[in-house]
């Protein structure tokens, strides 16, 4: 058997009513005709079975940016070179950031192996030893997936995997991410088999109200309660949307999902639709995710191909429709009525609300918009019940949640955690710490919208109305860890820039409450020396005085989530990290050496050796200095870009 | 020459849902979104000129000029900004001369920011032509930049031969 595709034909040819296809797939035993082949088509899937070595070569877009492609080709060149018989498979990536680009390889009838870290300059010597020799290359062993060993640790032993618990990752960086028999075979499809045969939509609403989940896009909505609201509507058309606009900083899960297991989200878009009515869907993705948006496309044609999408799917009498739609890089579309009018071909602004649009959404019809996160949590859900759901997490946040963990932090990557953890397990245990012996300052959680948390709260539990009482928030899951060289005025400079420059300009607060914020907090770090009125003194203090109070008029008249959080990550700053801001504010110093216009740039004479790099990098012509002999720079005309301090080979340049 | 035609095929006429689909054909084809074809949009669709115009504005994918052609991105998101991107942009804009949002003059080298191009576990990160370039250093920049020229130099030879022989 070459397909599940071949199985279903041959099944119809004999009889057997289309229905059955999925629960035919994976139980082998309730076709005894053909029970070994189906076994054993199984096992190979699983790659349990298989006569050659498999090289497996984690491929997404964190795995591309550090060369995974270029990998896979010199592999692949090499099995040329040396004549070897392997089966080269391309998978998704584990999201394990730090260990990229990761190779596993496996033996027939022996565990799979990750190497990690492989450079495009050891691949002969690698190939030789893993392969040829069929001996573990111990210089870049990161894992088993199978049993530990005395000198192999299984990964969810390693410092990374432990504490996590994967429920939406867990077939990301284990499959091949476009192969629909594989997400068969590792289970796919059954919740959709249930629900279709065993489920009316009330049950499977009722299923998801108990299970707790709630929105993981930021807002924190019971997505059964979304359900029944849209569900409640008598209109005949309704819309299921997926939101899979990412668009905050410093966040990358959805794209992970996308990009790692597709036929997931479509799965919990399938029962989704099936549980409010809707015949037609959109994924709303990201033009910036052309690796995602391709692989939702060909599992979509799959989908098409397998009858799992399209009208009378698995003869239920159930039809839905799946189109991807392209965003076209605006952040504020990630607000659901914004993201209506995008889809509709209009300029993304928000409505106002009510009406919600689950009574009038996606053409004036009730649509149900859900997260890609939330979406990816269904079938799992559906399949192993509420009630096993509901017992992971803490009393109002159930289920797990998956951060993007990134920033000053040694385990960069995503990682997907029980509710309940604190942060500082997600730090400390799972991220391991600091890098480079430095001091923890700050974690960033949920992007512009969420708030800056240092050390004294970091022992906060992990789930919805905690992080809201610390000044943070769920959000979309950006995690970014900041260590003592992060100033947090300048953090809250950046994230004000850019809500400021993201802001759709439809209400007054926002558009203009957030330029005036972004002057405000610009004018803190602006050197001042050259200024000759005092006035623009006067100026500084004033809006340092009405800072905290525009916050608040902003966070309570805006129209949308996002003008109405845009203030968090300066208030949540202001509170956390007041004496860094006085500091800026009375002393003109910034204790991280960042706020450039606060610096002194000076060239140490006893370290300088004259080599003229740094005049030829300044461009401002600021420093002086004969060739051997120690340069000195120009206060005036220095303009504080820091280009010398970096480009000095002796760090002979002192800033203060 | 391209088939302005086919891009208009695919999409059903007079249906605005079409339009953000059609502006992201166009500016695959042309790189940019010319007035010509902004027009020949208006039409297919049935809407004001200056409704297309409003949705091309409002969206950071969209733009109204050429690009050079090699197109730099610079991450400014929250990850790449602690570890210091902004320098790495800075750099950038004193290699090329230019700053963010511009063309060289010879049309080489188009410099732009994204929000977040999504490899926060490789920050700072630069993108060039659809290559990634994780961890930058400034000192690396200007290696980045004569990689390209040379490239270039390289192609505009091959052509040169190709067209000689």
């Amino acid at each position: 058997m070459k397909s599940f595709l071949e199985l279903k034909n041959k099944l119809i040819e004999d009889g057997i009513p289309e229905e059955e296809f999925i629960a035919r797939c994976t139980e082998p035993e309730i076709t005894p005709s053909l029970e070994e082949t189906i076994a054993n088509y199984n096992q190979m899937l699983r790659c349990e079975i298989h006569d050659l070595p498999i090289i497996f070569v984690g491929i997404d877009t964190s795995g591309l940016a550090s060369g995974a492609d270029i990998i896979f080709k010199l592999i692949e060149e090499e099995i040329q070179k040396k004549d070897l018989k392997v089966i080269l498979k391309k998978n998704g990536g584990l999201g394990f950031g730090a260990i990229e680009p990761v190779v596993e390889i496996k033996h027939p009838g022996e565990d799979r192996i990750i190497y990690r870290n492989i450079h495009r300059k050891e691949i002969s010597d690698f190939i030789e030893k893993t392969i040829i020799q069929k001996e573990i290359y111990t210089k870049k062993l990161f894992a088993t997936h199978g049993n530990s060993t005395s000198k192999i640790q299984n990964i969810n032993e390693t410092q990374f995997f432990k504490n996590q618990k994967r429920i939406v990752l867990r077939n990301c960086g284990i499959i091949n991410p476009v192969s629909i028999d594989e997400y068969i075979s590792s289970g796919g499809f059954r919740s959709l088999d249930k629900v279709l045969r065993r489920m009316s939509p009330t049950n499977v609403i009722d299923e998801v109200v108990k299970s707790g989940l709630r929105g993981r896009g930021g807002g924190g909505f019971l997505t059964g309660k979304k359900w029944e609201l849209a569900n409640a509507q008598s209109e005949s058309e309704k819309f299921i949307i997926c939101n899979a606009d990412e668009g905050d900083p410093g966040a990358f899960m959805d794209r992970s999902i996308l990009e790692g297991d597709p036929f997931q989200l479509i799965e919990g878009m399938l029962i989704a639709a099936y549980a409010i009515g809707a015949n037609y869907g959109y994924i709303y993705c990201r033009a910036e995710y052309p690796l995602a948006i391709q692989r939702l496309e060909i599992s979509i044609k799959l989908c098409k191909g397998y009858g799992l999408l399209g009208d009378n799917i698995l003869n239920s009498g159930f039809g839905f429709n799946l189109k991807i739609k392209k965003g076209a890089g605006a952040f504020v579309c990630g607000e659901e009525t914004a993201l209506i009018n995008s889809i509709e071909g209009k300029r993304g602004m928000p409505r106002p609300r009510p009406p919600f649009p689950t009574t009038a959404g996606l053409w004036g019809k009730p649509t149900v918009i859900n997260n890609v996160e939330t979406l990816a949590n269904i079938a799992t859900i559906i399949q192993r019940g509420s009630h096993w759901f509901s017992s992971i997490g803490t009393e109002n946040s159930k289920g797990t949640k998956v951060f993007a963990l990134s920033g000053k932090i040694t385990n960069s990557g995503l990682v997907e955690v029980p509710m309940g953890v604190t942060l500082r397990d997600i730090v400390f245990s799972v991220g391991g710490g600091i890098p480079d012996d430095k001091k923890f300052k700050a974690v960033q959680i949920g992007g512009p919208s969420g708030g800056c948390l240092p050390e004294s709260v970091i022992d906060t539990q992990v789930d919805y109305e905690s992080l809201k009482s610390i000044g943070a928030m769920m959000g979309s899951g950006g995690f970014v860890v900041m260590d003592e060289d992060t100033c947090m005025v300048d953090v809250a400079k950046f994230f004000i820039s850019f809500i400021q420059s993201e802001s759709c300009g439809k209400c007054v607060p926002c558009r203009e409450g957030t330029k005036r914020m972004l002057e405000i907090i610009e004018r803190i770090g602006q050197d001042y020396r050259n200024i000759k009125e005092p006035i623009e003194e006067l100026y500084r203090f004033k809006g340092i005085i009405h800072l905290k109070r525009l916050s608040e008029v902003i966070k309570d008249t805006s129209l949308c989530g996002l003008g109405q959080s845009a203030p968090n990550p300066v208030l949540s700053s202001l509170h956390y990290f007041k004496e860094e801001w006085e500091e800026h504010i009375y002393e003109r110093n910034c204790p991280a050496h960042v706020c450039k216009e606060l610096l002194t740039f000076t060239i140490d004479s006893n370290v300088c050796s004259g080599c003229g790099l740094c005049i030829r990098k300044c461009s401002a012509g600021a420093i002086l200095g004969e060739k051997k002999q120690p340069h000195y720079i120009l206060e005036g005309k220095c303009i504080k870009c820091g280009m010398c301090v970096d480009s000095c080979r002796f760090d002979a340049i002192i800033v203060n | 020459m391209i088939n302005s035609d086919k891009i208009f095929t695919k999409y059903t006429k007079n249906d605005r849902s079409n339009l953000i689909g059609i502006l992201q054909d166009i500016q695959e084809e042309y790189n940019y979104l010319p007035e010509t074809m902004l027009k020949k949009t208006a039409e297919h669709l049935g809407l004001a000129m200056s409704t297309i115009y409003g949705v091309a504005t409002f969206y950071n994918q969209f733009r109204l000029k050429p690009l050079g052609k090699n197109i730099i991105r610079v991450c400014r998101g929250t990850a790449c900004h602690v570890k210091n991107s902004a320098n790495i942009l800075y750099a950038l804009e004193n290699e090329l001369k230019i700053s963010a949002g511009e063309t060289t003059r010879d049309k080489m080298f188009t410099l732009e920011t994204v929000a977040c191009i999504g490899a926060c576990s490789i920050a700072p990160v630069i993108n060039v032509n659809d290559e990634y370039f994780g961890g930058v250093s400034i000192k690396e920049i200007p290696k980045i930049i004569s990689k390209f020229k040379k490239e270039e130099k390289e192609t505009d030879k091959k052509e040169l031969h190709e067209k000689l022989s």
